[in-house]
C-alpha cells in the first residue's frame, strides 16, 4: 500500500525552514564565500581564492593578532568554564536543598543580572572598579586590604581576567537555573532509598544527583563554549574594538569586528573580515564536534 | 481580473505618492549624535528661512557605528541624501567607491581656502568631494583657580610644563587629568598635539610622507620621552581611567591641567564651576616657534543616489555661507568653521584658542593623511604604543620603533 506523502509535516516545518535559510544558512554560505574574494579600492570583488586564510595565518602581523586574539579566547572560556559552572553547580545543589529559606528570592536575585543588557553590565563594574570613584577601594579598606588594590581593567596582566569575572558574575544564572532544573527533577525515591541504605548527602551527591545531571552539565560546557567564543559585547562596551591595554583583551569576536567594519581610521575589508568569520566558525564547529563526538555520546549511552 | 487591475493601480498610485513625499526632503547622516539638538533648534532653521519648502532632517548614527553602518546604507542604496564626511582617507575611500558626488566648482566651495579642502580631495588635488565644515584644535585647558593660588604660569616650555605639574603634586592636586583606558587620546589630544613644536608641525608631516624622516628620528622619539615622564602627574590608577572619568575629574576641580581638543571647551563651559584657560602645547626649549594641531574634522558631501540633488546643492551653498559659518563656530563652541568669512568667536575660551592661529603654525593631526591607508594601521597603532608609553608599559624607543616598523612594511617612500 503506498502512503500519502506526510504534508503536514512539510507544512509544519516550512516557517522556521524557510526564516533559517534567509536569515541563517544563505548568509552563513555567503560569508564562506566572500572569504574567498578580495576588495579592490574601486570596490570591487575578484576571486583570490585562499589568499585570505594563507595572509591570516601566515602575515606575522595578522597571525599574530589572530593567535592573540585566539589564546586570549581560550583563556577566556576557561576561566568563565571553571568558575561559573561550579559555582553554578554549588548554587543549584544549594538551592535545591529542601528546606532552603527563601530559595525562590535567591534565584531571582542570581538570575536578575542575565536580563541586563551587557552594555549596563560593563558601565556598572567599570564604574565600581574606578580607580577614581569606584567603591571598590573603599571596600577593600574595610577589611583591610586597600593596599591592594588595582586599576585590574587598565592593566595588561588583569584585564582579561577582571572581563572574564564580570561575565561570569552577569551570566551565572543560567548555568545555575538548567542545573538546577535537573537536580530537582531527579526522582526522590532514588534519594530516600539511598538515604535509607545509610548513605550521606555528601555521598548522595557524588554518586548519585551528579551523575545524573551530567548530561545537563555537558550541555552547559558547550553553550559557555559557543557562548564564549562567539563573546564580543562586553569587551566592546567596556574596552573598545581595539581590546585594550596592548590588545590584551582582544577576542576573535573583537578581532572580526576591526577586520569586516574597520575602527576608527582603520578601513573595514568584508572579505578579509569573512575569512576571519570563517575561521572563527570553523572553531567552534570542531570544538561542538568533538564535544559531540567523544563526551555527548558517551554521556547519553551512560544516562539511557 | 477586475480585482487584480484595482491591486496594480493602487501600488503604482502609491509609489507615486512616495516619490512625491522625497521630493523637497533631505536627510543628513552624521555622527555628531551630540549636536541633534543644536541641527533641530538653530541650524535647520536658519536655513528653513530662506528655503521654507526644503525639509530637513538630521539623522545622526553613534560615532563608534557610523562608519559600518552609513558603508553598509550606501552599498544598500538607502543612505541619507547629505552625508557627513570624515576628514582624508575615510572619505577618500567612499569617492573611490562611488558613493560621493564630485563638488568641484559647486557653489560655496569657492569660500573656503586650499589648506582646509585638503582633507577631502583626491591626492592630486584635482577633485573635491566634500564641503568643509568644521575644524577642532588641539592645546590644553588649565583651573584658573589651582593656578592663582599656587602662583603658577601657563607653562611656554616643556620645562616650565614639568615645574607647574610638580607644584600642582606638592599641593596635593591631581597635576593632570589624563587616562589611558580608552586609548585615543594618548594618540589624538597628546601625542600629535604636544608632538607638532617637536617635528615642527607640516615640516615633520610631509617628511614623514616623502620617505626623509622616520618614526625613530629623535625629532618624533622626543615626544613618546617626554609622555612618558608623565605617569607621575596622573591621577592614582590612570590606565583604567576613561575619557568621561578625565572630563569628570578636572570638571570637579582637582585636576590643575587636562590635554583637550577644543570641542572640550563646551563640555566644561557646562560642567565646571570655575573659571578655565587654555594654553598652546608648549615648546622644547624657549625661544622656539609653537606649532598647534588644527584639524579639519567634519565636511558635507552629496550621496549620488540621492533622489534630491538639487536641494542638496541648495544646502551646501548655504553650508558654505557666512551665515552657516557664524552659527556654527558660535553654537558649536570649539568647533571652527573653516571658510574664509571673518567670524567673531564669542566664548573667550574658544576664541583664546582660535587666536593660537595669529602666533603659532598649524598642522593636521601627524598620521591623518595617506599614513593611515595602510595595514596595519598607523591611527590604531598609535592609540596602541602611545598608551603604553604613557603607562611605562613600553619604551619611547620601542613605541618608536614599531610604529616605524608598521609603516615601512607598506609604504613604499619609507621602504628605503
Amino acid at each position: 500500500m503506498k502512503r500519502a506523502f506526510p504534508w503536514h509535516i512539510a507544512v509544519f516545518l516550512a516557517p522556521a525552514f524557510l526564516i533559517y535559510t534567509a536569515f541563517s544558512a544563505l548568509p552563513l554560505l555567503d560569508t564562506l564565500r566572500l572569504g574567498f574574494f578580495t576588495t579592490h579600492d574601486s570596490g570591487q570583488q575578484t576571486f583570490v581564492g585562499l589568499a585570505n586564510y594563507i595572509k591570516l595565518l601566515t602575515d606575522p602581523d595578522w597571525s599574530a593578532a589572530f593567535w592573540n586574539a585566539m589564546s586570549n579566547n581560550f583563556k577566556f572560556f576557561l576561566i568563565v568554564m571553571f568558575v561559573q559552572n561550579p559555582i553554578a553547580l554549588l548554587l543549584a545543589a544549594l538551592l535545591s536543598m529542601h528546606g532552603v529559606r527563601g530559595a525562590k528570592a535567591y534565584q531571582t536575585l542570581i538570575f536578575l543580572p542575565t536580563l541586563l543588557s551587557v552594555v549596563i553590565i560593563g558601565f556598572i563594574w567599570q564604574l565600581i572598579l574606578s580607580p577614581l570613584w569606584g567603591v571598590s577601594e573603599k571596600l577593600l579598606g574595610f577589611v583591610g586590604l586597600a593596599d591592594y588594590f588595582h586599576p585590574w581593567l587598565g592593566d595588561e596582566a588583569t584585564a582579561l581576567i577582571t572581563l572574564s569575572l564580570i561575565s561570569v558574575w552577569q551570566f551565572v544564572g543560567v548555568p545555575m537555573m538548567l542545573l538546577y532544573a535537573s537536580l530537582i527533577a531527579i526522582p526522590d525515591e532514588i534519594i530516600d532509598a539511598a538515604r535509607i541504605e545509610g548513605a550521606s548527602s555528601w555521598h548522595i551527591f557524588w554518586t548519585i544527583r551528579l551523575p545524573l545531571i551530567l548530561p545537563t552539565l555537558g550541555l552547559v560546557t558547550i553553550l559557555t563554549f559557543v557562548g564564549n567564543f562567539n563573546a564580543f559585547d562586553l569587551v566592546y562596551a567596556v574596552k573598545g574594538a581595539i581590546a585594550g591595554p596592548n590588545y590584551s583583551t582582544d577576542l576573535l569576536g573583537t578581532f572580526f569586528y576591526r577586520t569586516f567594519f574597520g575602527y576608527q581610521s582603520q578601513i573595514g575589508s568584508p572579505t578579509m573580515g569573512a575569512a576571519v568569520a570563517t575561521t572563527m566558525f570553523l572553531i567552534i564547529l570542531s570544538g561542538v564536534g568533538v564535544y559531540f563526538y567523544f563526551i555527548q555520546r558517551k554521556l547519553q549511552r551512560f544516562s539511557f | 481580473m477586475q480585482g487584480n487591475r484595482f491591486i496594480r493601480t493602487a501600488l503604482c498610485a502609491a509609489l507615486l505618492a512616495a516619490g512625491a513625499a522625497q521630493a523637497g526632503n533631505l536627510t543628513i547622516e552624521s555622527w555628531r549624535t551630540d549636536d541633534k539638538a543644536l541641527w533641530e533648534d538653530v541650524l535647520l532653521p536658519a536655513f528653513n528661512k530662506k528655503h521654507p519648502d526644503v525639509k530637513v532632517k538630521f539623522a545622526p548614527t553613534a560615532p563608534t557605528e557610523y562608519d559600518s553602518s552609513l558603508q553598509t546604507r550606501l552599498t544598500g542604496g538607502t543612505a541619507g541624501d547629505l552625508i557627513t564626511c570624515r576628514p582624508f582617507d575615510k572619505s577618500l575611500d567612499l569617492f573611490k567607491k562611488g558613493y560621493l558626488e564630485n563638488l568641484n566648482g559647486k557653489s560655496g566651495m569657492q569660500n573656503f581656502p586650499e589648506s582646509a579642502k585638503v582633507a577631502w580631495e583626491t591626492d592630486d588635488g584635482k577633485n573635491a568631494f566634500c564641503m568643509p565644515m568644521g575644524a577642532v584644535m588641539h592645546g590644553f585647558l588649565y583651573n584658573k583657580k589651582i593656578f592663582q593660588e599656587l602662583n603658577l604660569q601657563p607653562p611656554k616650555t616643556t620645562a616650565e610644563l614639568h615645574k607647574v605639574l610638580e607644584a600642582a603634586k606638592k599641593a596635593g592636586k591631581v597635576p593632570m587629568a589624563l587616562g589611558t583606558a580608552d586609548q585615543w587620546e594618548a594618540n589624538q589630544i597628546v601625542f600629535t598635539s604636544i608632538g607638532a613644536p617637536y617635528w615642527k608641525g607640516e615640516e615633520g608631516r610631509k617628511a614623514l610622507i616623502a620617505g626623509k624622516a622616520k618614526f625613530t628620528d629623535p625629532q618624533f622619539v622626543a615626544v613618546w620621552d617626554e609622555m612618558s615622564k608623565w605617569g607621575p602627574y596622573l591621577a592614582k590608577g590612570y590606565s583604567a581611567q576613561t575619557y568621561a572619568d578625565t572630563q569628570n575629574l578636572f570638571a570637579s576641580g582637582k585636576a590643575a591641567v587636562v590635554p583637550v581638543g577644543s570641542w572640550d571647551i563646551s563640555y566644561y563651559n557646562q560642567n565646571a564651576k570655575f573659571e578655565f584657560g587654555a594654553f598652546p602645547p608648549p615648546v622644547p626649549k624657549a625661544g622656539d616657534k609653537c606649532y598647534i594641531s588644527d584639524h579639519p574634522d567634519l565636511g558635507m558631501g552629496v550621496n549620488p543616489k540621492s533622489k534630491n540633488k538639487e536641494d542638496a546643492y541648495k544646502f551646501l551653498t548655504w553650508l558654505g555661507s557666512q551665515e552657516f559659518a557664524d552659527l556654527y563656530t558660535n553654537k558649536v563652541t570649539g568647533f571652527y568653521s573653516l571658510s574664509n568669512h571673518l567670524i567673531s568667536v564669542k566664548d573667550p575660551v574658544a576664541k583664546q584658542m582660535l587666536d593660537w592661529r595669529k602666533s603659532c603654525a598649524s598642522t593636521i593631526r601627524l598620521n591623518a593623511q595617506i599614513m593611515n591607508r595602510g595595514e596595519p594601521n598607523m591611527e590604531n597603532g598609535l592609540w596602541n604604543v602611545s598608551s603604553q608609553d604613557l603607562n611605562g608599559k613600553m619604551s619611547p624607543k620601542d613605541a618608536a620603533a614599531k610604529i616605524q616598523s608598521d609603516f615601512a612594511k607598506w609604504y613604499k617612500p619609507q621602504q628605503k
